[in-house]
């Protein structure tokens, strides 16, 4: 299971908006083996593309080296896919080179719902976790009403069964 | 010669755990095959079998990406750092689209 601060998704999923239709992607870093996700690091996507990502290698030395500084590790490594669902792809499965990470995918193909799915990717096998929120919003809530951005996500979905299925009505 | 080589995590199997090791070499080339000496099966996992450097990783000499330096013959000098990281990418796209559209 990945939990993981409500403020972070809130932070991921406006990343992804912000970035919409081209992929975003980066890191939340924790601390080494402590499994907590407390840092979000957004990177650039060197490819800047709608349909793939990568990190720019000199951005991923430096920021890579800064956790290593603060024995931090990548707790989540995030993408978002613009146009299909939040599953990881063949391209995803095959990159995959962070055991402990938690691979978090955010779909923003619905404008209106931000679909997020977390998985763990090891060896080529795809398994899926639930993702649990903790924590208040009240710093993004802030932000959302001061800046009033149209494209500010208003529900967040998690998950695909019916049972994990949380609607975050911000309005 | 000591060259410093920082392992990432996914292949620490190969250097019993060690998160850096020390080898030798004056160009990536020469340090991956002395690396393979003392850790073996390392290198496979970094060069593909037509003998260039694989996509799914970056490996870096001090601040700089290897792909900016000549790539396996980029010269290592006494004292250098060599990082290892595994190349953070992916996306909606299949592999083999994506390998094509993008000519890698």
């Amino acid at each position: 299971m990945l939990t993981i601060h409500r403020e972070i998704i809130e932070a991921i999923v406006a990343h992804a908006r912000r970035d919409h239709p081209d992929e975003a992607c980066g890191v939340v870093a924790g601390p080494v083996g402590s499994d907590a996700a407390a840092r979000h690091i957004p990177m650039e996507n060197a490819e800047r593309s709608t349909t793939f990502y990568r990190f720019d290698s000199t951005e991923q030395l430096r920021v890579w080296r800064e956790m290593d500084d603060l024995d931090e590790e990548p707790v989540v490594i995030y993408h978002s896919h613009t146009a299909t669902e939040p599953y990881p792809s063949r391209t995803d499965v095959s990159y995959a080179g962070e055991p402990n990470a938690h691979y978090l995918l955010v779909s923003t193909r619905d404008p209106q719902t931000a679909e997020i799915r977390s998985f763990r990717i090891l060896d080529g096998q795809v398994s899926e976790e639930p993702v649990q929120l903790v924590g208040e919003s009240m710093d993004a809530m802030r932000s959302y009403e001061e800046n009033g951005d149209p494209h500010a996500v208003q529900s967040f979905m998690f998950g695909q069964s019916p049972a994990a299925v949380d609607y975050e009505c911000r309005r | 010669m000591a060259i410093d080589v920082r392992i990432p995590t996914i292949l620490r199997s190969y250097t019993g755990g060690a998160k850096a090791v020390s080898s030798a070499g004056e160009s990536l080339a020469e340090l991956l095959t002395n690396l393979d000496g003392a850790y073996p099966g390392l290198r496979g996992r970094l060069i593909t079998p037509e003998g260039g450097l694989h996509r799914f990783v970056n490996i870096y000499v001090n601040d700089e990406d290897v792909r900016f330096l000549g790539s396996l013959d980029a010269k290592i000098s006494d004292g250098d750092t060599v990082t290892i990281l595994p190349a953070v990418a992916g996306g909606a796209f299949g592999l083999a689209a994506a390998a094509a559209v993008l000519g890698r």
